[in-house]
This record gives structure tokens, C-alpha cells and sequence, in this order.
């Protein structure tokens, strides 16, 4: 109950922060409907191996795996707000006080989430015009997973800046691991196109199923068993994700 | 209200894959009483912070013992933080958070209901005269304002003993003096205040007891007064126009004169217990002998020269 409280507190303040500056979704945004804009169009043709054969099928396989990419980033660099906050001492004023140290992770992991959900309900209207259709229902599944995602990679995210607490180490070791977990996860171009070997390695890389289900629910198969299984494997790394950063965190901030 | 015995602290710092260990804190007694502006001074590195840290919960000590307002630190640090407040050397709020806000937040972040936090926050704003700003976002603050909110986020619970980290660091002196003002209203609401400082007149001025640490060890505790009475009385320096045999003579076995030296080939340096009356009967004694003087002048002891008594250094050197 006091977590709830305190978690509830704090969440209202990050979304004050939010609100104040709102500069943060222009930069968010800015990269993800360049691609939108710029890559997206000649994907008609890289994609008829899928099935696309028109543009709007095109969008429907290539929104979705930039919806993924868009939280795992978001998620992956959500350590920096962090490390911001120890910095400016925030952190060592609300340990005095007696609030829920899982609280002040927590007020910011939904934050950030909110963060990544606002950019997806963006992205997403911006693609309706060139043709993107998706079934609500497959649209709200997709949200939730796709928030699930988001958790976990900011609870990943978490965990490296608490280890680390250094804002220009953390930029370019998120980078590193960032981009080829986001490539082994075919967020660009679908595995079904990639070499074999890509596609066997890809199994071990659960970001990979998150966005073969993220794609399945576009493509418009609720049904399709790649969609709960990509659910069960998130979900199972995101609680245990979540869970290893708030010990971490106690432990750090106590 | 705080007693602490033996605290101590180090750290382990790698470089060049070889640790070494500093030992910031080694063994701190302290007891500071109800009520009581409770200074601690010393040069930077001594070891301030890190011992405020520690009397804060924020650090855990690696061997003592300390009783905060009754609550042990190391068993119950969630009682400590109760009852205590603490202000950080800076920082601490966001930027675009109006005091109002940050002051209603730290009042539920201390588990008090919306309207009761509502209700502190107000009166904190006036008591520390921010209502006129009260609304505006904390990066616009001056230092003074800044210091003065964070303060008030510090005391927004009440605590009973109240932890500032070089409250007056980087002000201006008007800042300062009511810095100064504000600590002493907190004093005579009944709180007990820990500060720490490395400004000798503010240790002298606004403390009522002070303790000096230097390389993690306590040197010297008392009021600035006792303090300053231990090492020594005043000074008189005078400083002639011939050469000083003949002065000392006059002057070596006078009653009020302790102890005299001479500075060089015309001056001399008198110990004495309070110079006000020793001038007079210098000038007079030196007069009836027909010696001239050309200049004359009270040292009277500060805290830097407890400072350079107890570590041969001196407090504004280190």
C-alpha cells in the first residue's frame, strides 16, 4: 500500500517534469519518423519475400519493428535520467525521508514507460496516412507488450547506471550492446529474409520474439502462437529485470 | 541529543590496480545537547562531510556507535531518519519545480497527507520569506533563495536535530548573515542543529559549541570562547624605534606581561591576559622611561590560531 502511494507520489512529479519540458518527445520523435519518412517507402520491394505487396503492407512489417526499436532505446537509455538525478542529489534528499526506495525507481520506470507509449500513439498516426491498418484490439495487445518491452530494457538500463554511475561511459557501452540486440531482433528488416545462421542466433535474443509478436499483431493474427510465446518470454525477463535492478537499487540508494 | 563514539570510515580507492585505503574518519566522539547550534570545523578533506554522512544514515560507519535524539544509528536508521533533517551541500531539487511544489512533495515524501503538506508548505514559505517566489521554478532562485529552500525542505517533517552541510558555502555575506538569522529561529524553535563549516567566523559567530577535525580526528571541542582561552590570551605587538634591549628590560618582569619575545631587531610581542589593560600601562611604563614607540597593536586569538595550536597548520593555509 505505501509502495503503491509512494510509486504513485513520485510518478506524479516525473510526469510534472515531463509535461514542463517537453522538448524531450521532439527528440525521441525526431529519429524515429525520419525513418518512417525516408526508409520505410522503398521497403515494398525488400519485403515481397514477406508477402508485402503494396506499400501499405510494407508499413504494417516495418512499423511495428520500429515501435520495438523505439521502446528498447527509449528503455536502454532510461539509465541517464537516472544517473541525472543522483547527480543533482535528488536522490540523497529522498533518501532521508522514509519513502519506499523501490518507490523512487519505480516513479520513474512508469515515467519512462509513459514516455515510450506516448511516442508509439504518435508513431502510429503519423503511419495511418500511408496506409498502416491494424486492429484495435491487436493494437492494445501490441501496447502492452511493447510496454513490457520497454520495462525491461529500462530496468536493464538501470541496472548498467547503477553499476556504473557515469553518464559518458554509460553513452557508449548502452550504444554497444544497443545496436546489435536490436539488429539480432530484426527490427529494420524482418529475419525471414536473413541468412540462416542470423536467424538461429536471433532465437537466443528475446527482443527478437518480441518483435516477430509485435509484427504478427499488425500483420493481424491475434491467434498466431509466436504471439504468446513472445509475450511469455518478455514478460518472464522483465519481471526478473525489474526485480534485479530494484534489489540493486536498494541496495545502492538505501 | 547526538552521541557518538569512536565513528569510523575509510575508503578504498583503486588506482593502478593497487587499493589503498583512506581512512577519512578515525574514531569521532562527539555529544551535542539539546538545543544547541553545534559547529563542526575544519579544512576540506578533514573528514566533515563524511561524519555528517554518516550521523545521517546516508553512510554506514565501519565501526562506532552513534544515538541520535535516543535512536541508534546503526540498528534503527529508519528511526534516525525520523527524526532527523538533513541539507546536502547543494542540489536536491529539479529545475523546473516551483518551491511549492518540491515543499509539498518532501512533506509526502515524509508520509503526510496532501492537505497537512499543503499546510506545512505554506507556512514554511513564509517563515523562510519565499512566499513571494514561493511560485517561480527553483532554477531562478539566487544562492540565498536556493539555501533557504533547501533548508526548508530539510525541516518540512519537524525533526528534532537538523544536519546542514556548509549551510553558507559560495554565498554573498548578506546571504550569509541571514543564513545565520534563520539557523538561530530554528535554535529557538527548539531544534538541534549539526553544521558543518570551514569559515572560522562562522564557527565563532553562530556556533554556540564547536568541535575541530582535521585528517579524521577530533582536536579540540568547547565553545569558540573556551577555545580560544585555552591556547592563549591576547597579544600586544609594539614596535620601537631603537633596538629592544632596553624595552625588555622595562617591561620582562611586569605582572601582567606572561611571556614576551622579540620580532626581529625593534619589535616585541607581549603575552598578556587581556590586552585592553595591558595597552595602557605599556604605553605609560615605556613613556616614563623615555623610550619612543612607533606603532602598537592587539592580537587577539581566532579560531585559526586554536587551528594552528592543535595541527601547526593554519585553517586558512590547508
Amino acid at each position: 500500500m505505501k509502495l503503491l502511494r509512494d510509486t504513485w507520489l513520485l510518478y506524479q512529479r516525473q510526469l510534472l517534469l515531463m509535461w514542463r519540458s517537453p522538448i524531450w518527445l521532439f527528440f525521441a520523435l525526431a529519429q524515429p519518423v525520419t525513418y518512417l519518412f525516408l526508409f520505410a517507402p522503398f521497403l515494398q520491394k525488400a519485403l515481397l519475400p514477406m508477402g508485402a505487396s503494396t506499400i501499405q503492407d510494407a508499413y504494417n512489417i516495418y512499423v511495428p519493428g520500429l515501435l520495438v526499436v523505439m521502446c528498447f532505446y527509449t528503455g536502454l537509455f532510461a539509465g541517464f535520467g537516472l544517473v541525472a538525478e543522483l547527480r543533482m542529489g535528488i536522490l540523497e534528499r529522498a533518501r532521508v525521508t522514509p519513502i519506499s526506495r523501490s518507490a523512487l525507481l519505480l516513479g520513474r520506470a512508469a515515467r519512462d514507460v509513459t514516455a515510450m507509449l506516448i511516442q508509439c500513439a504518435l508513431i502510429t498516426i503519423l503511419s495511418v496516412p500511408f496506409g498502416l491498418t491494424v486492429p484495435l484490439p491487436n493494437l492494445l495487445v501490441a501496447y502492452a507488450l511493447l510496454t513490457i518491452i520497454g520495462l525491461m530494457a529500462a530496468a536493464i538500463s538501470y541496472d548498467i547506471a547503477l553499476t556504473i554511475k557515469n553518464e559518458n561511459a554509460l553513452g557508449s557501452l548502452l550504444n554497444s550492446i544497443g545496436q546489435p540486440i536490436a539488429l539480432l531482433a530484426g527490427v529494420l528488416l524482418p529475419l525471414a529474409i536473413a541468412p540462416v545462421w542470423i536467424q538461429k542466433l536471433a532465437l537466443a535474443n528475446p527482443f527478437s520474439w518480441a518483435t516477430n509478436s509485435v509484427r504478427a499483431l499488425f500483420w493481424g493474427s491475434l491467434t498466431d502462437p509466436v504471439v504468446w510465446q513472445g509475450t511469455l518470454i518478455v514478460s518472464v525477463l522483465a519481471v526478473v529485470t525489474v526485480l534485479l535492478s530494484v534489489r540493486l537499487y536498494s541496495r545502492n540508494i538505501r | 541529543m547526538i552521541q557518538a563514539n569512536q565513528l569510523r570510515k575509510s575508503y578504498r580507492t583503486k588506482r593502478r590496480r593497487q587499493t589503498t585505503t583512506v581512512d577519512a574518519v578515525r574514531g569521532v566522539d562527539l555529544s551535542v545537547t539539546e538545543g544547541e547550534i553545534f559547529g563542526f570545523l575544519g579544512p576540506n578533506g578533514a573528514g566533515k562531510t563524511t561524519t555528517l554522512r554518516m550521523l545521517a544514515t546516508l553512510l554506514d560507519p565501519d565501526g562506532g556507535q552513534a544515538h541520535i535524539a535516543g535512536v541508534d544509528l546503526r540498528a534503527n536508521p529508519a528511526g534516525v531518519r525520523a527524526v532527523i533533517g538533513y541539507v546536502a551541500q547543494g542540489g536536491g531539487t529539479w529545475d523546473e519545480v516551483s518551491a511549492r511544489e518540491e515543499l509539498v512533495l518532501q512533506g509526502r515524501m515524509h508520509g503526510l497527507s496532501k492537505a497537512e503538506a499543503q499546510q506545512r508548505t505554506h507556512a514554511a514559505l513564509q517563515a523562510f520569506q519565499l512566499d513571494e517566489y514561493g511560485d517561480r521554478w527553483c532554477k531562478t532562485y539566487s544562492g540565498g533563495q536556493r539555501r533557504r529552500l533547501d533548508i526548508a525542505l530539510g525541516v518540512i517533517h519537524r525533526p528534532k536535530v537538523l544536519f546542514l552541510d556548509e549551510p553558507t558555502a559560495g554565498l554573498d555575506p548578506q546571504s550569509r548573515a541571514h543564513m545565520w538569522e534563520e539557523v538561530r529561529r530554528l535554535r529557538s524553535e527548539g531544534m538541534t542543529v549539526f553544521l558543518t563549516t570551514h569559515y572560522l567566523d562562522e564557527a565563532d559567530a553562530l556556533c554556540d559549541r564547536i568541535a575541530i577535525i582535521d585528517y579524521g580526528r577530533i582536536v579540540a571541542e568547547g565553545t569558540p570562547e573556551e577555545l580560544k582561552r585555552d591556547i592563549s590570551g591576547d597579544v600586544v605587538m609594539i614596535g620601537l624605534d631603537e633596538p629592544t634591549t632596553r624595552a625588555e628590560e622595562v617591561l620582562k618582569d611586569k605582572r601582567y606581561v606572561l611571556k614576551l619575545e622579540s620580532v626581529g631587531e625593534t619589535g616585541l610581542r607581549l603575552y598578556v591576559d587581556a590586552g585592553e589593560t595591558a595597552i595602557p600601562h605599556v604605553m605609560r611604563e615605556l613613556n616614563d622611561n623615555g623610550i619612543t614607540l612607533s606603532t602598537i597593536a592587539l592580537h587577539r586569538p581566532s579560531l585559526d590560531d586554536v587551528f594552528l595550536t592543535k595541527t601547526g597548520r593554519s585553517l586558512r593555509e590547508s
